[in-house]
């Protein structure tokens, strides 16, 4: 969010239909958002401490947070090297196409989750367009950790890109060419000059696509095989508890989850502050 | 996400020979990695959508897509969508108007709060309404003593739905309206505009793309959510059963052509979204930033 050219004057702005827009905008927040998510603490108030880390830190739990951690900071970091030179090739190279591809990248926005799970599935099962050639090989992708890994690769692709191309596209070409001009080659230009100047967007969209990651559901279900210890994410413990009346125990692990991406998302906004009082030049 | 992105500045011999620029052949190899990425995590399960959709040819294709079940689960995906769009984007309006327009204690704690959905997993956005409304939730016993269903019940997929879809229309209006500033709306009502009218032939001409841009995401997510709204439906055929959910049924009953038939009309959905966001992008680069 930015607050460019919020200006001193509006302090006393003569506009009307102030109060009832807040007022519409704090009681639909209330009603849709805040006490439903307050009625998952008030839930898990009910709890005992014992029962809520028997909840919080069984095998299985603690299992399911490694797995899902641990496949969206891998995906995000294939997306953070793959979205950096995607965002580099769409915004500096011309290309027959690249109006069609730059629209592309949007994909997994637009996609439902649940047809990119079924589909990156077929694609990489046994009988897949791409599982035939790399079961003979030893890659088994569909029904591993891999394969959670490759699905939220493709969720979290488009965080990175979109990220990074407005920084881009900022950047000023002067500082490259002042660069070369003193003698450093292309690739110093990058490391010491474009590099810097790209971080802090560069930190931003792997935040965002790990913090989406995390929480993901609908394209991980199926590519996973959901075996408890082994391809069980947090958010299907969730829901296998839900399944099982154990509503206690679901609430718990929400709980858990919440509290993670509650300080990813106060991460992700100091870390956009960032990037804009270190601006990309 | 949803920024519009402008014209790049193309790269010429000029440039390579200042150093400012790649060599040829290492910006062949850079658009070669880009490409071929985006061809296998992108282009190749779109493509796969179709095919498999189109396997068992195209009678089993249209049976799939007009039984009745499968015609329900259109239905009722319509309809929540058809609730929570507008109802989302008269609050992003609202919410970009009193944060863009003016200033608050408080103003960016409330920002922040509307992005929460976001950052929220889906399934946690279920049951926070399972636990409020379900039948052992906090409202559960008032709720079947008055006979009113909430979970496992359409209402529960509006509610779901709109908890998901909250911030689309509103964290696309409020960097666009603070932009604009006041200065347009302040001349009009010197003018002796009323307010209303402030609005509707000032402020509205100058966010309707803004609009549009994020009504059109916000609708491709409200008709495509899975996980949220898979844990407040109950999956009751042809009574609760979103198209996403439709697609998870047919599929874990291996009827794979029927799943991906269904599917495939969701990702027609979003081809239509992304031409309609590419066309808006274009258009308000055109008209520079929708000014």
């Amino acid at each position: 969010m930015t607050r460019a050219g919020s200006a001193a004057a509006r302090r006393r702005s003569i506009l009307p239909g102030f109060g009832i827009t807040l007022g519409v905008t704090v009681t639909y927040l209330s009603v849709l958002v805040l006490i439903p998510l307050a009625a998952l603490f008030f839930k898990t108030a009910t709890l005992s401490w014992a029962e809520f880390l028997a909840a919080v830190a069984g095998p299985r739990a603690l299992a399911s947070y490694r797995l899902s951690f641990g496949a969206a900071l891998a995906a995000a970091a294939v997306n953070a090297v793959f979205g950096l030179v995607v965002a580099w090739v769409l915004v500096r190279y011309e290309f027959p196409g690249r109006r069609f591809v730059d629209a592309l990248v949007d994909l997994p926005f637009a996609l439902p989750t649940a047809v990119a799970g079924i589909t990156l599935t077929s694609v990489l099962a046994k009988n897949g367009w791409l599982g035939r050639w790399l079961e003979p090989h030893g890659v088994f992708i569909a029904y591993t950790p891999l394969g959670v890994v490759v699905a939220l690769v493709f969720i979290g692709l488009p965080f990175v890109v979109r990220t990074l191309q407005p920084v881009l596209q900022d950047l000023e070409r002067e500082l490259e060419e002042a660069a070369a001009t003193l003698g450093a080659s292309r690739l110093q230009t990058f490391r010491r000059v474009l590099l810097p100047a790209l971080r802090p967007a560069l930190v931003t969209g792997f935040a965002l696509a790990f913090a989406r990651g995390v929480g993901e559901y609908g394209s991980v279900v199926f590519i996973s095989g959901n075996m408890p210890m082994k391809t069980e994410i947090a958010p299907l413990l969730i829901v296998t508890k839900l399944e099982q009346w154990d509503y206690a125990g679901a609430t718990a692990i929400a709980v858990v989850l919440l509290v993670a991406s509650f300080a990813l998302l106060l991460a992700i906004n100091a870390l956009q502050r960032w990037s804009r009082v270190e601006p990309a030049a | 996400m949803g920024e519009a992105t402008a014209i790049s500045t193309p790269v010429s011999a000029d440039a390579t020979r200042r150093g400012v620029s790649e060599s040829a052949p290492v910006r062949w190899a850079l658009t070669a990695v880009a490409l071929l990425f985006l061809a296998l995590f992108l282009a190749l399960p779109l493509v796969a959508v179709f095919s498999h959709a189109l396997a068992d040819g195209l009678g089993v294709y249209w049976a799939a897509i007009t039984e009745p079940d499968a015609l329900s689960a259109v239905r009722l995906t319509v309809l929540v969508a058809a609730i929570s769009v507008p109802l989302n984007t008269a609050f992003g309006v609202a919410a970009a108007w009193a944060i863009a327009k003016f200033d608050f204690p408080g103003k960016s704690t409330l920002v922040t709060l509307i992005d929460l959905p976001f950052a929220v997993s889906p399934v946690v956005s279920g049951l926070i309404f399972v636990l409020l409304f379900g039948a052992q939730g906090l409202l559960g016993p008032w709720l079947q003593a008055h006979d009113v269903k909430i979970i496992f019940a359409v209402p529960g997929i509006v509610l779901a739905t709109s908890f998901i879809t909250f911030p689309f229309v509103a964290r696309e209006l409020i960097p666009l309206m603070e932009e604009q500033g006041v200065e347009e709306e302040e001349a009009a009502l010197s003018l002796g505009a009323s307010g209303w009218q402030t609005f509707r032939r000032v402020t509205l001409p100058n966010i309707r793309y803004g609009i549009l841009f994020g009504v059109v995401l916000l609708n491709a997510r409200a008709m495509g959510e899975f996980g949220a709204v898979s844990v407040v439906s109950g999956h009751i055929r042809g009574v609760t059963n979103t198209m996403p959910l439709h697609v998870e049924i047919l599929y874990n009953e291996y009827q794979g052509a029927a799943a991906f038939s269904v599917a495939s009309l969701l990702a027609l959905l979003a081809i239509a979204t992304l031409a309609a966001k590419s066309a808006l992008e274009w258009r308000i680069g055109r008209t520079g930033g929708a000014r």
